[in-house]
């Protein structure tokens, strides 16, 4: 065995083996499912409380008794960070919530804003073995949550790493910056993130509304990504405020770019620009990043009586549920194909339809239309129909002939995806980009074409989840000390 | 950071400040703005890059008072810091000898225009500087441009200053007096339209700097979408500089009002 810090939580330890006798295997299978207490729709839609109210120590430690512990835990594959789950869930069973957050926090820098938005469902608890008995799989994103919360609300453990003063640049405070950043500083590096925007945290803080993921939380995790030494400097962009080789010219011995998505797209049909019309980044930016609508912030914000937000996915919902809360009194999803190929959390559908949001799936806006004014007052639907699978293996969409539909509206937030942000490859011409304007990086360690620059995030996948972007980052910062430690040699 | 070292009143709502930030003034290039933030509850607002001093740290922003967020920025005084100031954004202006430039602008817009007007001097051309404004009190920077400029032309509308009349009528004035190879417009979106209509007759090209509602300003939110040959472009990093004769001014008008 290796003598690492993590031996009083393997699964050969003692105390593992005594909770995995201590009750029979029927008994523990017995035990439902525990449910998220969640706020109650009528009032969460009046405020931005956040929606799920996390577990409580007793029905965490009994759902942290439905784990099997098993041998070949395949829950672990199922992360894109590969974090020790039977490790951390194990840790709470027997009350050492420290130790289980210590767990949680050897991969994961952001434990508590991955137990409240990971797709769960699709990653960890989809190879649950009890699905295989025709079982509801144990609750790892509750649990997650729940160590990861218990934790912050104690001091942080002091850490000491010894520092070996090398200098390394992050480009963005998003997941996958974070995530790099507090890879390296365990490491000992000397991490400084630059950060374009006036708050650090990047999309978990202008995307991500606050009845999902509370900014406290994620403040929580920057403070102790600071403890570990990481320095953020906010107002800063890489390629504009200050050049790749200006970095370079300070000593930076790497650069990891994780500038994230920047444009959005739109679909390019008639009455698009109407006022009124908008992508789901700017409501969603204006809302949660500028506190438009809440007293003593100066940035506004149209407030729609019916609202329609075109998309099916997790971006759809944080807008079409902000929408609800912002005062709409009508907001409808309008998503091309059906329910079941919708991108979306199914925990966010479920969310949204107890909100009062409807649902017009199979069909496509086609056409805007505006008042004397250019206020957007109307628009055109075309009903689709599946047809054959795509590419994406989901059945395509195709138009039912002259099955089209006019409905007043007074809001549209258009939430069809998103493009690289072009600001840090049009800066390093020498950068090889894809066709699609994402940075071209060797899978196995995300470095670029350009020596000691890596990058990772949705500046190379060009849209994805929380828990993928930090996975770039972590194997980024893998990638990166290797290079420099044998550069050291 | 981010100090006010100097703030001069141009007019009654129209102010001139002086601003450390150091990296942004090493970094800046004719046609770049940047955002700046009064206040933890303050708005993201676009401004465009007058002037820089890289031995001093400093780049020089011109402000008019329009709303609210503007009239919070005009009353920050020497000594006071603006919260957040960010950039350089924007592509910065494409300057070449082309022959002779008109620089043409309007009210405030002719702040971003001096550092044009400078690059373009210096890369050669001749320059005709036309500035407008509404009465006397509102010409701005003039003695700024008339240093960078072989020929300043003054236009007001109501006659006070220089010449009576529209930015259009000095525009026409020089296009009929001499060869013109492009022209630079910046002002009201109101003001360029006519110019960009102007030339068009003349088919002389024309640049215009598009001023546009922004939340980032780094592409992220397209709130400053403008439509520019049939497509939709991003001001934030397609522009700020468009082909004049393109630009959908009428939409551009629209959208202006958004929050109004």
């Amino acid at each position: 065995m290796n003598s690492t810090d993590n031996d009083m939580s393997t699964r050969d330890a003692k105390w593992r083996e005594e909770l995995r006798n201590a009750i029979t295997a029927k008994e523990r299978t017995a035990i439902p499912r525990v449910k998220m207490p969640e706020l109650d729709p009528q009032y969460r839609v009046t405020c931005n409380e956040e929606v799920n109210q996390g577990i409580s120590l007793e029905q965490a430690v009994l759902e942290a008794t439905r784990c099997m512990d098993c041998p070949d835990p395949q829950c672990v594959k199922g992360c894109p960070v590969n974090i020790d789950i039977p490790g951390f869930i194990k840790n709470i069973q027997r009350c050492e919530f420290e130790e289980a957050a210590r767990v949680l926090k050897a991969t994961s820098a952001l434990p508590a804003v991955c137990g409240r938005v990971c797709p769960q469902e699709k990653q960890c608890e989809s190879k649950c073995i009890y699905l295989k008995m025709k079982k509801q799989p144990v609750a790892i994103g509750y649990l997650e949550r729940f160590a990861a919360d218990r934790a912050r609300d104690k001091a942080p453990v002091p850490r000491t790493v010894a520092k070996n003063g090398i200098k390394v640049a992050v480009a963005g405070s998003g997941p996958a910056g974070l995530s790099f950043a507090g890879d390296m500083a365990q490491r000992g590096y000397d991490v400084t993130v630059f950060e374009a925007l006036h708050q650090i945290g990047g999309v978990l803080k202008y995307g991500i509304p606050e009845f999902r993921l509370p900014n406290v939380v994620v403040d929580d995790e920057i403070k102790a990504l600071e403890n570990l030494g990481v320095k953020f400097i906010k107002d800063c962009i890489v390629g504009k405020t200050i050049t790749r080789e200006e970095l370079v010219a300070q000593g930076f011995k790497g650069i990891f770019v994780a500038s994230g998505a920047g444009l959005p797209r739109f679909m390019g049909i008639p009455g698009e620009n109407l006022i009124g019309v908008m992508s789901s980044n700017e409501y969603l930016t204006r809302v949660n990043l500028m506190g438009a609508g809440l007293p003593g912030h100066d940035t506004p914000v149209i407030r729609g009586k019916v609202a329609a937000i075109i998309g099916g996915g997790n971006t759809a919902m944080d807008s079409v549920r902000t929408a609800r809360r912002m005062g709409a009194e009508r907001a409808i999803v309008v998503y091309r194909r059906s329910e079941a190929e919708m991108p979306a959390r199914i925990e966010e559908v479920k969310h949204a339809k107890e909100e009062g949001v409807e649902f017009m799936t199979l069909h496509n806006p086609i056409e805007y239309i505006g008042d004397e004014k250019g206020r957007v007052c109307a628009m055109r639907v075309q009903k689709m129909e599946l047809g054959e699978p795509d590419g994406s293996g989901r059945r395509s969409p195709v138009p039912v002939e002259g099955a089209v539909d006019q409905i007043p509206v007074d809001m549209v937030i258009v939430s069809v995806g998103v493009s690289p942000n072009p600001l840090i490859p049009e800066s390093i011409p020498q950068l090889q980009v894809s066709r699609r304007g994402t940075i071209e990086v060797n899978e196995q360690n995300m470095e670029s074409s350009v020596d000691g620059l890596y990058a990772g995030g949705d500046i190379v996948r060009g849209g994805a989840t929380v828990i993928l972007a930090m996975g770039d980052g972590r194997k980024a910062a893998a990638g990166m000390a290797e290079k420099l430690e044998n550069l050291n040699k | 950071m981010f100090k006010i070292v100097e703030k001069e009143h141009f007019s009654e709502n129209v102010v001139k400040m002086i601003v450390e930030a150091p990296m942004i003034a090493r970094s800046r290039r004719p046609g770049h703005f940047v955002i700046v933030r009064t206040g933890e509850g303050g708005e993201r607002i676009p401004l465009t890059i007058a002037d820089a001093d890289i031995s001093k740290g400093t780049i020089t922003l011109v402000i008019q008072a329009v709303g609210e967020s503007t009239r919070k920025i005009c009353a920050l005084e020497t000594g006071d810091s603006f919260t957040d100031v960010v950039g350089p954004l924007g592509k910065a202006t494409h300057i070449e000898k082309v022959g002779t430039v008109v620089c043409c602008g309007g009210g405030v817009g002719v702040a971003p225009l001096l550092p044009i007007i400078k690059a373009m001097k210096q890369a050669g051309n001749r320059v005709v500087s036309v500035l407008a404004a509404r009465t006397k009190d509102l010409i701005i920077l003039e003695d700024q441009v008339k240093e960078w400029s072989d020929e300043l032309v003054i236009m007001t509308d109501d006659g006070s200053y220089g010449r009576k009349g529209l930015v259009t009528n000095g525009v026409e004035s020089v296009i009929k007096s001499e060869k013109v190879d492009l022209v630079v417009t910046i002002g009201p979106a109101i003001m360029m339209k006519f110019v960009s209509l102007l030339t068009a007759d003349y088919k002389i090209p024309t640049m215009c700097s598009l001023n546009t509602i922004m939340v980032d300003g780094t592409g992220m939110c397209g709130a400053c979408r403008v439509t520019v040959d049939g497509h939709t472009k991003f001001v934030c990093v397609d522009g700020p500089e468009f082909d004049a004769h393109k630009v959908n001014f009428d939409e551009m008008m629209m959208r202006l009002r958004s929050y109004n």
